[in-house]
């Protein structure tokens, strides 16, 4: 039976491209995250410039693409423009099935182009195409918009662009894909923007072969039913990721006012009951996923200067999103919130790295670190979205040093600026919305990309506020242990969401159907090799766990589990490292 | 006798676009993919405008029929074709001929992919987008 194998192969430069069997990469990597990293590796040079035509791009897929419901995500590889190291984001949207359909495994993305362009790639190769005209439209929907019209495979395809932040160098500018989904974190926008490269439609129509129909259909309903009916997924399903709105709140652990405190009685206002209840406008499924956890605000917004004349948004909303771009800025204005969001969703920058800036900005302001000479006029207050919008303007566009800085990220512009104690980026990525604990901020940190979904810390957190005994170096176990099975989770490309679903068992189980025999013990051994490939990547461009940069911050504000000791996450860290290194030996 | 049935897009205004529907038609011939789907999900100019569903809508007099030249689809009683594989030539006349474009095409096999409203899909939808319903005579 045929499986993933093939790679495509694109120089930008030359404006060429080869595709070849790569079975033993899928063979021993399975997909997504396991082989990604090991295209990283190939194509790579060590100290590329993240900016620089060496850097390749990376998009992977895994073996229950097409097969199975919720092996939705495509893994993107790529070095860093923001942190200058590893960079890895995944993303959903209809990105995996129209690369699977197009029947690759992976594509790897070199060179740079001497003129905008955008590429068309379908199962039998790659049409380069002029982005002349395209190139200044700043608006990622309005691109969208353009190749959908200009390209074929309509509701078989995907199409990943940029808008405004990718092309002017925004250091954690995103790539957007099907309107609401990104490849948000670590700049992957900036990459395509550094290639001259507005946007990525892929399509095709090949099948996907299964082993053994039978047993398809029956593991297949397994799956659906868990995944509609069960609690495994309910969070997800109801309000959303923007469930978490108010417990955070209320157990202090959510950033709020650049963590000055962390936590709000106006919290209620930007809620996800609140938006749920009162704004949501429509729901949206990635392909194959029965949950359409994406929500999408319905805003009403009157033209200025004529009456009973409206446009009507829709602004999708998450629970990041609500913590960045609101609680994180003081934005409790609900209808204010959504603005800011759609200023960020329409230039193409991640919420996340944006909020954390305009935070740092905002109290760097405050304090006098920076005047209106350097803000251009503009003074940043807590809950003040308008000049937020404007800041964020400034950020993409950057007419002056402070908001190239800005622009470069809260780690850059802290450094220039001062302001660094309460810069709250952990190596190099701005910080996610969960001020839980200190196991949460060592999940920060030693975490393969420092994201919070790399471990999910937070969580281990939350069960022990819910009692359970667990000492810190039994914590560091279970973070290496779960960042380890997310590589398998990742490698799948199963969604996050649905890592309640895809136990063990269950990943056995489809496995076989997409014809790969594997064990408990064969998982769990190469989900820890992925992840060391990860960490030795990073360790060859240079980074040092010792000099992981802590911002006092998160020592002053009081977390969800109360003051967190300096000493105890340090000494964590080196656990972790010590665990992960004998492991490796 | 029993009425003859045929698939029926009940509101495609519920419809989220996450194409379980298109999944299911595919997984009838017991492999994974979408190459095999006679139903499609597509935005209508733009996710953040919603979705249409468009499959075969079982005509009386079906267009795609008279056009093609090999007598490879045949009337399908309650509406619609039914395609004679080993007939068909894949000269594409029938998805020309479609106006709604319900006529899709599996490339790797050159054919036409067209619905015979068995109604597989249906319980995949989890939002009652389509039923199976009766054909009125």
């Amino acid at each position: 039976m045929k499986q993933l194998s093939r790679i495509l192969t694109v120089d930008l430069s030359k404006r060429s491209f080869r595709i070849e069997d790569r079975s033993d990469l899928f063979y021993n990597y399975l997909g997504g995250s396991g082989v990604g990293i090991k295209l990283l590796e190939e194509n790579c040079p060590k100290g590329a410039d993240p900016l620089g035509p060496e850097n390749p791009i990376i998009f992977s897929i895994g073996p229950l693409v097409g097969l199975y419901p919720l092996a939705s995500k495509t893994v993107s590889m790529f070095k860093s423009p923001l942190t200058g190291n590893l960079g890895e984001s995944h993303a959903g949207g209809r990105s995996a099935i129209s690369i699977r359909s197009a029947d690759f495994g992976a594509i790897v993305i070199k060179g740079k182009s001497s003129s905008p362009i955008y590429l068309s790639i379908s199962g039998e190769g790659v049409r380069f195409k002029d982005a002349s005209a395209l190139w200044g439209i700043m608006n990622s929907i309005t691109t969208g918009r353009i190749v959908r019209e200009l390209e074929p495979g309509s509701g078989i395809r995907t199409i990943m662009r940029i808008g405004g932040a990718g092309e002017r160098l925004v250091r954690y500018a995103c790539v957007t894909t099907e309107t609401y989904r990104h490849f948000g974190r670590l700049g992957l926008g900036a990459v395509f923007g550094s290639k001259k490269l507005k946007a990525v439609c892929v399509h095709g129509n090949h099948s996907v072969d299964a082993a053994n129909p039978v047993d398809y259909r029956s593991t297949y309903d397994e799956i659906y039913q868990k995944a509609i009916a069960s609690p495994l997924m309910r969070k997800y399903h109801d309000y959303g990721t923007a469930a978490n709105v108010m417990p955070l709140s209320a157990m202090k652990g959510l950033p709020t006012k650049n963590l000055t405190v962390s936590g709000s009685e106006e919290a209620e206002n930007i809620s996800g009951e609140e938006l749920a209840e009162n704004h949501l406008g429509r729901r949206v499924a990635c392909a194959h996923c029965p949950v359409a956890c994406i929500h999408i605000a319905a805003l009403r917004v009157p033209y200025e200067k004529e009456r009973f004349f409206y446009k009507t948004l829709m602004i999708p909303y998450d629970y990041e999103l609500i913590y960045a771009l609101g609680s994180m800025v003081g934005v409790f204005d609900l209808e204010g919130m959504l603005k800011l969001i759609d200023e960020v969703e329409i230039f193409g920058i991640d919420a996340m790295s944006t909020g954390v800036v305009l935070a740092w900005a905002t109290e760097a302001q405050i304090r006098g670190l920076i005047t209106e000479e350097e803000t251009l006029g503009l003074r940043l207050n807590w809950g003040d979205y308008e000049t937020y919008i404007q800041a964020v303007r400034n950020i993409v566009t950057q007419p002056n040093k402070f908001y190239q800085y800005l622009a470069g990220g809260v780690e850059a512009a802290s450094r220039r600026y001062g302001g660094t104690e309460y810069a709250l980026a952990f190596g190099g990525n701005e910080m996610p919305g969960y001020h839980t604990g200190p196991v949460s901020l060592v999940s920060f940190l030693v975490g393969s990309r420092h994201s919070h979904l790399d471990a999910g810390g937070y969580g281990l957190d939350q069960s022990i506020l819910g009692g359970e005994e667990q000492p810190m170096n039994e914590s560091v176990k279970k973070l290496l242990k779960e960042e380890s099975w997310r590589q398998i989770l990742s490698s799948l490309v199963v969604c996050f969401f649905a890592r309640k679903i895809y136990d063990p068992e269950t990943v056995i189980k489809t496995l076989e159907v997409a014809g790969t025999s594997m064990t408990k013990e064969d998982l769990d051994r190469l989900g820890l090799q992925i992840l060391i490939l990860k960490n030795k990547f990073k360790a060859r461009e240079g980074f040092n766990p010792d000099e992981l940069r802590i911002p006092d911050r998160v020592f002053e504000t009081p977390s969800a589990r109360g003051q967190i000791e300096e000493k105890e996450v340090t000494n964590a860290i080196q656990e972790y490292y010590k665990l992960l290194y004998n492991l490796e030996n | 006798m029993p009425q003859k049935k045929r698939l029926e897009v009940v509101d495609s205004e519920r419809c989220v676009g996450c194409q379980l529907c298109m999944f299911a038609c595919n997984r009838r011939f017991g492999s994974g993919g979408l190459a095999k789907s006679a139903i499609r999900v597509r935005s209508t100019g733009g996710i953040e405008r919603g979705f249409v569903v468009i499959v075969c809508r079982a005509c009386q007099d079906p267009p795609c029929l008279k056009t093609c030249p090999v007598d490879a689809l045949r009337y399908r009683e309650g509406g619609g074709v039914v395609l004679d594989s080993s007939k068909c030539i894949g000269c594409g006349r029938c998805v020309d001929a479609c106006p709604i474009g319900a006529v899709l095409w599996d490339s790797e096999n050159n054919k036409p992919d067209i619905c015979v409203h068995c109604g597989y899909c249906v319980p995949y939808c989890p939002h009652e987008v389509l039923a199976l319903k009766e054909v009125s005579p």
